[in-house]
């Protein structure tokens, strides 16, 4: 058994925990930390599968970015009473029965193609290029080949920006009238 | 045990996925309900610089970073409208808003 074989059972038996523990903790605190331990484990699967670059994206984007913008509206919104509150709506069992069957059916397609993924024309372990090398491949393709919907996503980051703040500003009632 | 394949990544994926499924059906805080949706965005993601690495090509992963973009913008603007709802009528329990209910 390889490095790479050990590493990534370790991984993903890491990915899996605490994805699970991220949807079945009751407090919304313990469940962010436990979703930035799942970005932390798909960043080192990013590593293994030797892409430096979108690991360091993921880690500075996801878990300094978006955790921490997650934190903050837990500490504006989540209330003293949360200890008492139900965690799961009432539905529950018809959810859990239609997303297992849901993604049984998917599992089922992709354990009959698994097979095919693996032909020998396709090469198993790429050559793990250094970091300069990933990144600087990842920036060829991205400002050449993929320039228009670069340029589209920084104006749907925009479009983002604006909306938040429309929807999160206070509206001062007193002086608008 | 048997090497590690593209095949083991894409299983490790679907299961992400299911978790993220699960999760979005039965929590009823919304802030746990867009956590799973990030999730599930990682689950693209991992199958996304998989393929890229089987394939040998970097495409892949200029995808999962377009991913990585439109998860942080659904991020902020999912977030705004948790905030604009628990000042409206703080609520932050997904069958509490039920303003469109017959």
């Amino acid at each position: 058994m390889t490095l790479d074989s050990v590493l990534f059972y370790v991984l993903a038996a890491l990915i899996l925990a605490s994805s699970i523990l991220t949807i079945t903790r009751r407090n919304v605190v313990y469940a962010a930390v436990w979703l930035v331990n799942t970005l932390v484990g798909v960043a080192g699967i990013f590593l293994l599968r030797g892409a430096e670059f979108l690991a360091g994206v993921q880690v500075i984007v996801y878990i300094g970015g978006i955790m921490v913008l997650f934190l903050f509206v837990i500490m504006l919104v989540s209330g003293h009473d949360e200890a008492v509150q139900r965690r799961f709506s009432n539905q529950k069992w018809p959810a859990l029965a239609g997303a297992v069957a849901v993604c049984g059916m998917l599992s089922v397609i992709v354990l009959r193609g698994v097979g095919s993924l693996d032909h020998p024309g396709m090469p198993e372990a790429p050559p793990i290029g250094s970091i300069t090398e990933n990144s600087q491949q990842v920036g060829q393709v991205l400002f050449s080949q993929y320039l228009l919907p670069f340029e589209l996503a920084s104006i749907l980051l925009l479009v983002a920006i604006i909306g938040a703040i429309v929807m999160s500003k206070t509206r001062n009632r007193a002086t608008e009238s | 045990m048997m090497e590690v394949t593209t095949s083991h990544y894409v299983v490790l994926s679907t299961l992400l996925l299911l978790v993220g499924v699960v999760g979005i059906l039965t929590r009823r805080n919304i802030l746990v309900l867009l956590m799973s949706v990030e999730l599930m965005l990682n689950a693209v993601n991992i199958n996304l610089a998989a393929f890229s690495a089987s394939l040998q090509q970097v495409h892949g992963q200029v995808f999962s970073i377009f991913v990585i973009t439109v998860a942080a913008a659904e991020a902020a603007v999912g977030l705004g409208i948790l905030i604009a709802l628990f000042r409206n009528k703080q609520a932050i329990h997904a069958d509490e808003i039920d303003l469109l209910r017959w």
